[in-house]
């Protein structure tokens, strides 16, 4: 995992091993519909890069650096909630 | 989280990348870590823990509650091309099976394994009955697997 400087998550505006739009485009918050950009089973998930904390350590990640292996993804609504 | 960090060694044989997601911030996610679920799992949580300050990443994944202003319990399985296999979204007051996330992906793999020659039935466990879809097998999946087989 490559550490980094503290930032936000942002969609990359691609999905996962497509191509990302210009970094002109990125600069904007990803708001306008990416063609194809739909969560459905059987299509492509959309890309992101995102900050982590990971075994002592704040870094970031990219959902793309995964292509290749498989990946579990949980959302889950907060830190110290009981479940 | 902890559940899911307990398995990660299965998660690990697999070859799974695994990651956590919620709204709180890096920090939030240490202090927990630290002070909470390393005392429930040896060695504290193993795989990266995501913030998604504001819900960027849980809108676009469809999870993010805009009235709670939080990501609710969804897990996705995505396969080593980027495609989504499998998904589940639950509300807040009921935790995952993670048992279940581990079987279906050994499904999945086992699928793809097969490029799709084998599929697998309702309940299937490693190991149990599978089906190969053709023309032989229309109207006589009874003569190769019966919902009990799986008892």
């Amino acid at each position: 995992m490559e550490e980094k400087e503290i930032g936000c998550a942002r969609p990359t505006g691609a999905l996962v091993g497509e191509p990302e739009p210009a970094l002109e485009e990125k600069a904007e918050p990803v708001k306008k519909e990416v063609p194809g950009m739909t969560i459905m089973v059987g299509r492509k998930a959309p890309d992101f890069e995102a900050p982590v904390y990971h075994k002592g350590k704040f870094g970031s990640v990219k959902l793309s650096d995964s292509l290749g292996k498989w990946v579990v993804l949980c959302f889950y609504p907060g830190d110290f909630t009981f479940v | 989280m902890s559940a899911v960090a307990d398995k990660y060694p299965v998660f690990q044989e697999l070859g799974v990348d695994v990651y956590s997601v919620s709204v709180d911030s890096q920090f939030v996610h240490k202090v927990w870590n630290d002070n909470e679920l390393s005392k429930m799992v040896e060695g504290g949580v193993p795989f990266p823990m995501i913030s998604d300050a504001g819900g960027n990443l849980g809108k676009i994944y469809g999870v993010y509650d805009d009235q709670a202003g939080v990501d609710v319990r969804g897990r996705f399985i995505i396969d080593p091309d980027g495609v989504i296999q499998g998904m589940e979204v639950l509300t807040p007051p009921v935790g995952r099976n993670v048992e279940e996330t581990i079987r279906q992906i050994k499904a999945f793999q086992l699928v793809r394994a097969t490029k799709g020659k084998e599929v697998t039935p309702s309940g299937w466990q490693p190991g149990k009955t599978t089906l190969k879809p053709g023309p032989d097998l229309v109207a006589n999946v009874w003569k190769f697997w019966k919902p009990r087989d799986n008892k």
